[in-house]
Order: C-alpha cells, then structure tokens, then sequence
C-alpha cells in the first residue's frame, strides 16, 4: 500500500510552516497511522534530514497526546477514536493525506505537527478540582451515589485532554473541554460546595487564554475522540447563569 | 554492603501505626523552608507533589510531558485493590496481604505489603471525594469486580478506564497546588542526571524538550515516580516515552537496582501484527471476570474458533489451576499461553495467540450487560484489529507490561543514596517477583498520598534547608557531564536510527529474558547487548541539534539507558539460580512445570551497585525473612 503525504514543517515557534510532499510506500492495511510516520520517520533519519516531529505517547488512545487533522478532519477519519487509533485500512492505496497540527490561536505551533497545549492546564489549575486535601475524606460508601448520576459523571470524566474539539470549532472555543471537567464535578454531590465559584473561575481563565465562544455548530461533539456530548456545554451555561444571577 | 531495610519494631500489624507515632516531623512553620523536588507526575508523583505541597513544602514537580495529566498511570484500565471489605466475602487487610505476598511468590518484604494493604482503604476515600467517578450499584455504593489471584471481590473500578480517572484525580489536587502558587510545575522537562553533594541527593539536571535548554535544580530531598523500565522490550503495553533514564542517572550516581530481572509479562494483550509494530495494547485483566481462555484441542486446527465445538476446546486455565480458573496471576496464566503455543495449538496467523471467548458471558449475562463492563475495551479491540469481540473470540498474546524490579529502597521509600526517595513502580518495594493485577495503582497512590509524606519528615527534620541555589562543584559536574553527553550521542553521525538497536534490544530481552530463561540463553543474550551498546556508539544517527525540539535526541539518551539496563536484567536473571514468579528458569521446575524456588539460597532482593563506566557491577543482597506468613509453595490449583 502506498499513500501520499502533505505534511506541515515548521522550524518553531517564531517561523513560518508550509506543506512538504513525502511518499510512503510499502505500506500495510494494519499498520497504524502513527506507524507510517514511524517509518518516514526512520527514513528520512537515514537520508540525514530531520525526522517529523509530532506529539504521541500512550498509543491507545487515552493520554490525549497525539494531535494533528488528517485531511482537516481532527484525529482523521474514524469516530470516538485518536489519531493513534486510526489504522491505514481507514485509507484508500494511493490516497493523499494532508496532515497538519492544531489549528487556534491559544495552541500555537511549537514545531512541525507538535501544539502547546498549556492553556488546558491553567484553565483546570484556575478551578477544576474539588478542594479536599490528601486524609480529610470520609469512607467513600458514606455518600450514596446514583448508578445514573456516577455514569453520566464518568462520561464528562473520560475527556483526555486532546484539544480536539477546539481544533475542529470555527471559532477555536474550549467550551466542550472545559463543560466536561464542570459538569463531571458539578453532577457529583462531593463538587457541589464549590460549584458556582468553579464554572465561573473555569469560564474567566477560558476566556484569558484567548479561546472563542460556542455558536451551537456542535463541531467538537463530532470529533470528541471520546464521544462526549455537547449537552455538557448546556449544563456549563445553565451553572454558569445561575451563578452570575445568584451574585446580583 | 550492609542494607538496612529500616523496618520498625513490634507485630507486623502494628509496625505502620508505631512508624507514624514515633516519626520526627518537621513543624508546620519549617515545612516551607524544603525545597523537595518530585520527578514524575503519574499517580505517584502527582499524589506526593500535591500532599507535600498541601503539608507546606516547597515543591518543584517535572515531567517530560506537555502535561502533567498525560502519565502513562493514565493508561491503566482495569481497577485498583483496596481491603474495603464492602461485598461482605470475607476480605481484610490481613487477606490482602497475604495476597500480595503469595501473589509474589515470597520474594517482597513483609512490612512494606503490610502497609500497603492497610492504607488501601485510605486511597479509595480520598479518592472518590475528590470526585473519581468509580462504578456503582443501583443503591448508590460502590461496585467490586475481581481480579487474578485474589478469591474476593476487592477491586473498584471505573469502567476501563480506572487509571485514567484516578491519575485525574491526582492530577486536579496538584493543579489546584499549583493554582496556589505551591507548586512549580515544569512540563517538558526530562531528567538527565542527579546530582549529589556530599553524599546526599540535593538536585537534579533536566533539559527543556522544546528549547533544549540544560539546567540544574537545587532541593533538599529529590523523589523520583519515574514508572517502570518495560520499554526496553521495545514492544510492550507502555507509552513510547516511558524510559528508565532518571532512575538508571541515579543509579549511575550510586543507587541500587533491585531485582531487574523481574519483569511482569501479562497475558492478555493484542498479539503481534508486522515487523513495523510499534507497541501492544493491553487487553484489561478484568475481561478474565467474563472471558474464557481457550486453544483447540488439535494441533494445526484451520476451522475459525465459532465453528470448533465445545468438545474439541481446551480451556487450559480451567484445566490446569480449577480454584482460580481464567483468574490465575499474571505470570502463571501467561506462562501457560506460552506453553500451549509451543505445543502448537496456537490460534492466528502467526500461531502465537490463544483466544479470549465472552460467548457464555453473553449467553449467561446477554451482550447488553457484556457491553456495559467492557464497551470500551471491545471496542480498543475492533479498531486494532478490525474484527467484533461480540461475535468471534479475541485472540490474545502475554506482552510486556510492569516491572517489580526498580531502585532500592528501605521502609522509608529512601533509597541507599541519603535523600533520593524513589515511589511508585520506580521502586522495587512491594510485588516480589510478581505483582497481582489492580495492585499497581494502589501502591502508586498509597507511596504518593500516604507513605513519603510520613516519611519525608523524618530525613527532613535532621536537614538544615540548603536553600534553592544551584550552584557549587557537584553541581557543575553534574551539569558538564550532561552536556558531554549530548554532544557525545549528536557526534556519533553514524548510519542507523535510534529505533534499530531498539528493536534489537527489545528482542534480544525478549527471547532471552522473558516469559522463560536458561543459563545459555542468558549468555547468548549479554554478548549480544555487548556488542550492540558498542555498535550503538559507533553507528547511531541523531540528526539536528541540541538547541530545540529533537525527538530523536530524547530517544538516543533513553535506548543509550536500556542498552546498559539490559545487560544488567540479563546478569540478574543468570544470577538468580531459582525459578520464582515471573522469573523463570527452565533449569528449575517442577515436573508439573512449574517454578521451583530456592528459599534457602535465594530468598533474597538483589541490589547492584554501579562501580564505574566499563566496570562489572556488584551484587549486594537484602535477605527476606518471613515471620507471619510460613514460605509456602504457591499453589493455585
């Protein structure tokens, strides 16, 4: 199998990227994405160039670290799935695949196909957590929690972080990420007594870092390597309103 | 070498409670003059950076990720253990421990399995009141599954993905540290050397991945939480960047390694595809609960498993150990696959899998049930390899995926080096020669949350703060030794990429120093790693510099550690005359062909000491003795 490669190469930071053409032949079908790249990789080590350089860690699609659109669509072509998760059985013999990195003016390109992230972290420092030191809980069966309510909690839980939904949002906004961390908090009962401060500090460092707002396009749901729902954002906005009118 | 364990006196029970009653402390208006550095920041470091800063210490955490949150702890799926006792079958503290020991075939201190088993309970609060959303039952308490080598249901979960949302948990407490101000947070940095200073570790050398900047950092008490060694295998269930490199610096700057030999191979993960693999995806011990492992009863078997009847199945688990059945510890199950495989019964392409069937699950449950315990392991499973788990059996193959083996360290979680405390896997404390699946998160969190920060106290009261200055002659030499070798390893210019002697080392390990080991095979192995560290140094190619983002220049440094590593698991393997746990030595086994120790030669933790570049290492040993539990033979029959 054999594909064609548009890739972006950026020195760094401060200089300009463009497109570059590799083939890669010898492919096969259960080779996975990031494979390919392993071995365009080795060979342009061999040829004396600089390999690609892209994010990738865990390869099983939960340490959120691999980052780039394939074809503009961001992790490529398969639903509920990371980049790492896609396998060249997703692709056509002879295909071109225009492959590029996180495209948002709070994720600016470090190099090649590899963003900076950080601004997820300081949005989670700013709030998303329940203020409880290490030996002050109680036994965990002391607060009954609802089969439902743990699940639905799980499901804003299990975001990895990855930044594709501000990839795939015209307006680059971080809302479905910073939904799933208030709502995963918000629906338990050991993230009420902070719930109104949360949503509001989240939605302040959200905004600092330079990402913009829903227009209801529901683009990052669609991408969401974890499938997380945008009724997520509703429930941010509904916290969100109450407590601005709670402070009036 | 004289080791002393430093455990405290009394009954085995009471030794932790004793420890914490009589510890020195460090008064809450000192704590603030400590400077601890932690390395790592998966669920051992992101639980000790955050309850130190809670205490007040000055804390400076690190990790090579571009985030905290991105630990390979992130990755694990199944559960963690705790003696909650919740479903009433008759589980306690004593009962874990008992577990954890026999689980690791009687090569692990006692008191450290103790400790571990009482402060399980203390993990699952703190855990589920940061908001770890754990499965539950329709009333509202939690859920238990059970996992290999235990007969009760002590493991809580949180569907696949347990790993993940307690990292997460760890990672929100230290994030609102560091929202505090209490901790420096540090991403994309990677450790490169430790620096020691009149015998004591005071500091650290790392290197910034995106600028490649080299800086020293100065504190009173360095913890590593660097995770596990199993990548230098090549192919194994860990993240590509997880690497031994801070651990195997220290270890070059005189601390211990213990029992590397000791690698944990778990049986169910997806079986090798092509030469091009690049890693293998653990399939979750947990589908053990459901799933039943099978080969045909026939050699050379071509039908596709639906079409094989039930009579023609060899469930070989079962067969051989009925008490515990599909739930047999990890190294004994994986042990078993191997031997039905080379027998020729293996399943796939290649003949090297066995398969995994939830058909009478689905039958005895239905598929809805089925779906929701496993749903996203199943469908890990469809994307990797096209086909559906609902409909025809996974097919599954023993991968690399821990090591019990790491620095040595006392009770304190100090290793011999005065200051340097090593958590987590890093350290080789507490599975023995085998650890118990659900068991790796507990002792993650239990160093993280509720051991180092006892013990920390104790070193740090008899320190006077040396304040953050990184400077003086240690430092330096620490800092130039560093920059030679970056230099060194951008100068090779040779003609191969890093991944080459990657591989070759990986399966060089792995057909000499995996699943089963002889004393030739041994041999074979060390002449082969000789030549290959040589060869590494004379025909590597890292290309670019070292002045920014250079991934192949990370991974030169980390395979240039596995290279030396490797040599050093080998020896340890060959030196160790006994089959126990993972560590099999074919020339010690029963005629049932299982392992047979050697309690009287070798009940022992082996911890080398580096004696210089070029230098064979020397072996030091710490005698196990066993005063509670009776040093039986482990039987799971």
């Amino acid at each position: 199998m054999k594909l064609h490669l548009r890739i972006w190469r950026q020195a760094s930071r401060q200089s300009e990227g463009s497109f570059v053409t590799y083939e890669a032949d010898g492919l096969t079908p259960n080779m996975s994405f990031l494979e390919m790249l392993d071995v365009v990789n080795d060979r342009l080590t061999k040829e004396g160039q600089e390999p690609i350089a892209f994010e990738h860690d865990c390869r099983e699609g939960i340490c959120g670290s691999c980052a780039m659109a394939i074809n503009g669509e961001p992790h490529g072509p398969n639903a509920g799935a990371t980049t790492c998760q896609v396998y060249l059985r997703s692709f056509r013999d002879g295909q071109t695949l225009t492959v590029e990195p996180w495209r948002a003016k709070a994720f600016p390109v470090i190099k090649d196909l590899v963003a900076d992230r950080s601004a997820f972290d300081r949005i989670i420092q700013s709030g998303g957590f329940v203020s409880v030191g290490t030996g002050q809980a109680p036994d965990a069966n002391a607060i009954p929690i609802g089969k439902g309510i743990a699940e639905k909690a799980f499901d804003a839980a299990h975001c990895i972080g990855c930044g594709a939904c501000v990839a795939a949002c015209r307006n680059s906004s971080a809302m479905l990420f910073v939904a799933a961390k208030v709502s995963h908090l918000g629906l338990l009962p050991q993230g009420q007594t902070e719930r109104k401060q949360r949503v509001q500090k989240m939605v302040v460092a959200m905004d600092a870092e330079g990402f913009g707002n829903c227009s209801n396009q529901y683009a990052c749901e669609a991408v969401c390597p974890k499938e997380i729902s945008v009724e997520m954002i509703a429930r941010m906005n509904r916290d969100y309103a109450g407590a601005v009118v709670d402070q009036i | 070498m004289k080791l002393d364990a430093r455990i405290p006196a009394g009954p085995l029970a009471e030794k932790w409670t004793r420890f914490k009653a009589n510890v020195r402390l460090v008064s809450p208006a000192n704590k603030r003059k400590y400077e601890v550095i932690v390395v790592g920041t998966g669920l051992a470091g992101a639980s000790a950076a955050a309850s130190l800063a809670e205490l007040g210490y000055q804390v400076k955490s690190f990790c090579f990720q571009d985030s905290p949150r991105r630990a390979h702890s992130i990755a694990a799926q199944g559960g963690i253990n705790a003696a909650k006792n919740y479903q009433n079958d008759g589980d306690s503290v004593r009962r874990l421990f008992q577990d954890t020991i026999k689980g690791g075939d009687f090569r692990s201190r006692e008191a450290n399995v103790h400790r571990l088993a009482e402060v399980s309970v203390n993990i699952i609060d703190q855990c589920v009141a940061q908001g770890v959303p754990f499965a539950r039952e329709y009333g509202g308490m939690l859920a238990n599954r059970s996992f290999g080598g235990a007969q009760v249901s002590r493991t809580f979960y949180a569907r696949g993905a347990t790993g993940q949302q307690l990292l997460l948990g760890a990672y929100q407490a230290l994030s609102r540290q560091i929202g505090l101000g209490k901790v420096t947070m540090m991403p994309r940095h990677e450790m490169l050397d430790l620096v020691v200073e009149e015998g004591q570790a005071k500091g650290i050398v790392t290197r910034h991945l995106v600028t490649g900047e080299l800086k020293t950092h100065a504190a009173d008490a360095v913890l590593l939480c660097t995770g596990g060694y199993g990548n230098a295998y090549y192919l194994s269930t860990y993240a590509r960047g997880s690497n031994v490199t801070a651990t195997w610096r220290a270890h070059r700057r005189g601390a211990l390694f213990s029992n590397p030999c000791f690698t944990q191979i778990h049986p169910t993960c997806i079986p090798v595809t092509g030469e091009y693999q690049s890693k293998l995806t653990l399939m979750s011990e947990s589908l053990r609960n459901d799933g039943r492992c099978w080969v045909p009863k026939a050699k050379g078997e071509q039908r596709a498993a639906v079409a094989i009847p039930e009579g023609e199945r060899d469930y070989f688990l079962e067969r051989l150990y009925p008490s515990y059945g599909n739930l047999a510890p990890r190294d004994i199950a994986s042990r078993a696959a191997k031997r039905v495989c080379d027998e020729g019964r293996g399943v796939g392409p290649t003949g090297l899998g066995v398969y995994l069937d939830f058909s009478e699950a689905i039958g005895r449950l239905g598929e809805s049930t089925v779906r929701e315990r496993y749903a996203n392991l199943f469908a890990m499973y469809h994307e990797i390899t096209g086909e559906s788990a609902y409909e025809s059996p996974m097919r599954i193959f023993p991968a690399v995926h821990y090591t019990m083996g790491g620095l040595w360290v006392d009770y304190h979680l100090m290793s011999n080096v005065p200051g340097l405390f090593v958590l987590g896997e890093a350290n080789f404390s507490d599975h023995g020669a085998n650890r118990l699946g659900a068991s790796a998160l507990m002792q993650g969190l239990a160093d993280g949350y509720f051991v180092l920060p006892y013990t920390i106290g104790d070193y740090l009261s008899q320190q006077k703060p040396r304040g953050e200055k990184a400077d003086g002659p240690a430092f330096q030499e620490a800092m130039g030794a560093t920059q030679a070798r970056t230099k060194k390893l951008l100068g090779v210019n040779g003609r191969k990429p890093v991944s080459e002697f990657h591989r070759k080392l990986g399966k060089t390990l792995w057909d000499t120093c995996g699943m089963s080991r002889t004393k030739k095979g041994l041999e074979e192995g060390l002449a082969i790693l000789g030549g290959l560290r040589e060869e590494f140094w004379k025909d590597v190619k890292v290309p670019g510099s070292g002045a920014d983002l250079n991934q192949s220049l990370e991974k030169a440094g980390r395979v240039a550690d596995f290279l030396e590593l490797g040599e050093l698991m080998c020896r340890d393997a060959l030196e160790r005359e006994e089959s126990c746990g993972c560590h099999f030595r074919e020339e010690h086994q029963t005629s049932d062909g299982e392992c047979a120790r050697k309690d009287a030669e070798h009940s022992y933790v082996s911890a080398w000491e580096f004696k210089g570049e070029g230098k064979p290492e020397v072996r030091h040993t710490e005698p196990l003795s066993f005063e509670e539990l009776a040093l039986a033979t482990r039987s799971y029959k």
